[in-house]
């Protein structure tokens, strides 16, 4: 579906406007097929899914943000214009902060907010900067290698994602390099310097009125753990769940870790929020 | 941070797709033998059944051990997965039946393995699915071929029997102009000496029979999809774009960017048709893939021995290798196959098909048997035995001549497979 101009998946059933839902933001130079087995699984389980492809991404053809805050803006203005009151926030990354900075632009709107891969200040180092400005098929691979667990591990994953038989390291490869040809090869530069620049974390995340979930991959070379540390701190209520071998690409390395996580969080929000 | 670098592909060849049992500590991997998976309940179930969860349901539809085989050639390959079939043929079936139904229409190279030529000539036919036949070599003839209902072009990296080789980035350009993706079978080549997807293909199948199990134990299939081509964007498939009512009115397209090709193939194609690889096979088969890049290099090397020793013979009129200066692809092969060009070729040998008879009933080492990439050498001559009812016409249309010899060069001393060889091409010499 769409939502003023937004690409939504539902997870494979119809949005139902009356149920309590779920958003769904990707991370840089991903759509939202990142969350295939999750939002399909939420769909399923009593929630209405919008897993969004965001501005400028895969089927949203809204220009292209230049800053966190900016597709927060155009975020939340598409879900302020939806009726149901309440929704859960999951971001994953880049999207990790944009839910925050939506969450902060809809406080009597948002349950909750997750936060996978979520990291405050999202450092970019100048080299990978550089690269996904001058070569983003290089720095594509880059960050395709330091998306997954160590060594071996990425070739490994049990069961993989979506289902046996499939390869996350080159899917993730080849969603970045579908996102660079049909919305241009700006989008990589324009992502990653959006993380590199965004200030307003830590009053964004002192600022949330519900709960943080925080899901953080103990082997995560993108975002780290600590590289978290200091958002968790400026929540007043937090959880965190660290997953064992898993790297930035956590719904893909360990989709049953996530799952069950984001299962107990929505259940609880929403259950807060009805209360 | 240590310069990013993913594992080389030997490394991959031992490893991908697995890590020792998590329950035995098992480090090969272990054959699960075993139809079905227990639910762990009824919420479980349904979540698996309606993918909403990874895991096992049915080994007709995957299997711990088969999908170490899947991930591991999909590493080996870069692609965004594979699935495993029964056979090389079940794979190529797979391929066409996932993309398309009766009005489909395929564009072929005719330098194919006999059964692929039958699957595509014969049998499809009798279910609707048309097939243009065209020289790998002719771009004109293969843009000519194509009409508004094709769905698919397909050829082989290296054809059968005059090692053609497929221009894949010149053939996949003109695919991708009118909307339809390139399937190669590269069974020959695996992806030890040649990478499909980096040039341009978008699909492969191997029979992994051959070079990729290598110890002629098992039969199977591999069909791999390079995760580039947007179907979305193609607007020819809506297989893959409109809801499908076999699977809750799933939108493949919607559910995976790059992967909703093999999201069919294993939720319809694996589902209904049945064509599934047995664990035991994976287990053989993971074994030959393991020593891949060893073998592959000893093949190539046997293979360039022998061909140095036929061209010298007096006996035989050509030998067709594309790393000889006179094969046609010579200078194609040299882009594409920089490791070599495997240890499959033809030569002619001169005389009458009695000849032909008599060097291959004369060979000691050489198996005399219709089958390739196995790691002991093999002969077949397809005159006397897989083409022996076409008429000389056809033949000659193939590029097979009544001396055509077809050798799958093995592992062996090389020394000795010459000398075999030499003995064998004497007696030929003297039939008249």
């Amino acid at each position: 579906m769409r939502i003023d101009g937004l690409y939504a998946y539902t997870g494979g059933k119809a949005f139902d406007a009356a149920a309590a839902f779920v958003v769904l933001l990707h991370g840089a130079q991903h759509d939202h097929s990142v969350w295939i087995l999750h939002s399909r699984y939420l769909a399923h389980h009593g929630y209405a899914v919008l897993a969004l492809d965001l501005p400028g991404h895969g089927r949203s053809s809204a220009p292209l943000p230049a800053s966190v805050e900016a597709h927060a803006e155009r975020i939340a203005g598409a879900l302020a214009t939806l009726a149901s009151p309440r929704f859960v926030l999951v971001g994953h990354s880049m999207g990790a902060l944009v839910a925050l900075e939506v969450a902060r632009r809809l406080p009597s709107r948002v349950a909750g907010v997750a936060l996978l891969g979520g990291a405050f200040p999202m450092k970019v180092s100048e080299a990978l900067l550089s690269a996904t400005r001058d070569d983003p098929a290089a720095a594509m691979q880059m960050i395709n290698v330091w998306s997954h667990s160590a060594a071996i591990a990425p070739f490994a994953a049990r069961p993989s994602n979506p289902g046996p038989g499939f390869s996350i390291v080159w899917q993730n490869l080849r969603l970045m390099e579908r996102i660079a040809r049909v919305n241009g090869a700006e989008v990589l530069a324009a992502d990653f310097s959006a993380c590199n620049s965004y200030r307003g974390g830590l009053e964004a995340a002192q600022a949330l009125r519900c709960p943080a979930l925080f899901i953080c991959g103990v082997a995560d070379q993108m975002t780290p753990p600590k590289a978290a540390a200091a958002l968790i701190d400026a929540c007043a209520d937090r959880e965190v769940v660290s997953l064992p071998a898993t790297g930035h690409a956590l719904m893909a390395e360990n989709p049953e870790g996530v799952r069950q996580a984001l299962r107990r969080f929505v259940q609880r929000c929403v259950a807060a929020g009805a209360a | 941070m240590s310069a990013p670098r993913y594992p080389g592909f030997d490394t991959l060849a031992l490893h991908a797709g697995q890590q020792p049992d998590a329950a035995t500590g098992s480090r090969a991997v272990p054959i699960y033998a075993t139809t079905s998976f227990c639910f762990q309940d009824s919420e479980h179930a349904a979540s698996l059944f309606n993918m909403e969860r990874a895991g096992h349901v049915y080994s007709r539809i995957s299997n711990p051990t088969v999908a170490v085989l899947e991930e591991r050639i999909a590493a080996l390959e870069r692609g965004v997965g594979a699935v495993a079939t029964a056979s090389g043929q079940a794979a190529l079936h797979l391929a066409i039946a996932t993309l398309m139904g009766a009005g489909g229409h395929i564009v072929a190279s005719r330098a194919l393995y006999g059964g692929s030529h039958n699957l595509l000539a014969y049998t499809l036919a009798r279910f609707g699915i048309e097939t243009t036949f065209v020289d790998p070599r002719d771009l004109p003839a293969w843009r000519a071929a194509i009409r508004p209902a094709t769905r698919l072009l397909f050829g082989e990296t290296l054809g059968n029997p005059g090692l053609e080789v497929l221009d894949i980035p010149r053939v996949a350009d003109l695919a991708h102009e009118h909307g339809v993706p390139l399937l190669v079978d590269a069974t020959f080549t695996t992806p030890y000496l040649l990478q499909p997807f980096a040039l341009g293909a978008d699909l492969a199948v191997h029979s992994a029979t051959k070079f990729l199990g290598g110890h002629g134990v098992a039969i199977g299939g591999l069909l791999v999809d390079g995760g580039s081509f947007d179907w979305q964007a193609s607007g020819n498939y809506p297989v893959l774009t409109a809801p499908y009512d076999g699977f809750h009115g799933m939108v493949f397209a919607d559910e995976s960017t790059v992967a909703p090709f093999l999201l069919r193939a294993r939720r319809e194609g694996l589902r209904d048709f049945g064509a599934c690889m047995s664990p035991q096979v994976a287990f053989q088969l993971l074994q030959g893939l393991e020593t891949l890049p060893l073998r592959m290099q000893r093949h190539v090397d046997n293979t360039r021995r022998v061909v140095e020793f036929l061209v010298a013979q007096p006996n035989v009129a050509a030998v067709r290798y594309p790393e000889l200066p006179s094969h046609p692809d010579h200078e194609l092969a040299k882009a594409l196959l920089p490791r070599g060009c495997g240890a499959v070729f033809a030569f002619d040998l001169k005389g009458s098909r009695a000849a032909g008879r008599r060097f291959v009933e004369s060979l000691a080492l050489f198996s005399h048997l219709a089958n390739v990439g196995d790691a002991k050498s093999l002969v077949i001559h397809p005159a006397s035995t897989t083409h022996f009812r076409v008429p000389d016409r056809e033949l000659a249309a193939a590029g097979i001549t009544q001396g055509t010899i077809r050798l799958s060069i093995g592992l062996e001393d090389p020394a000795d497979l010459i000398d075999d060889l030499a003995r064998a091409l004497k007696l030929a010499a003297k039939v008249p």
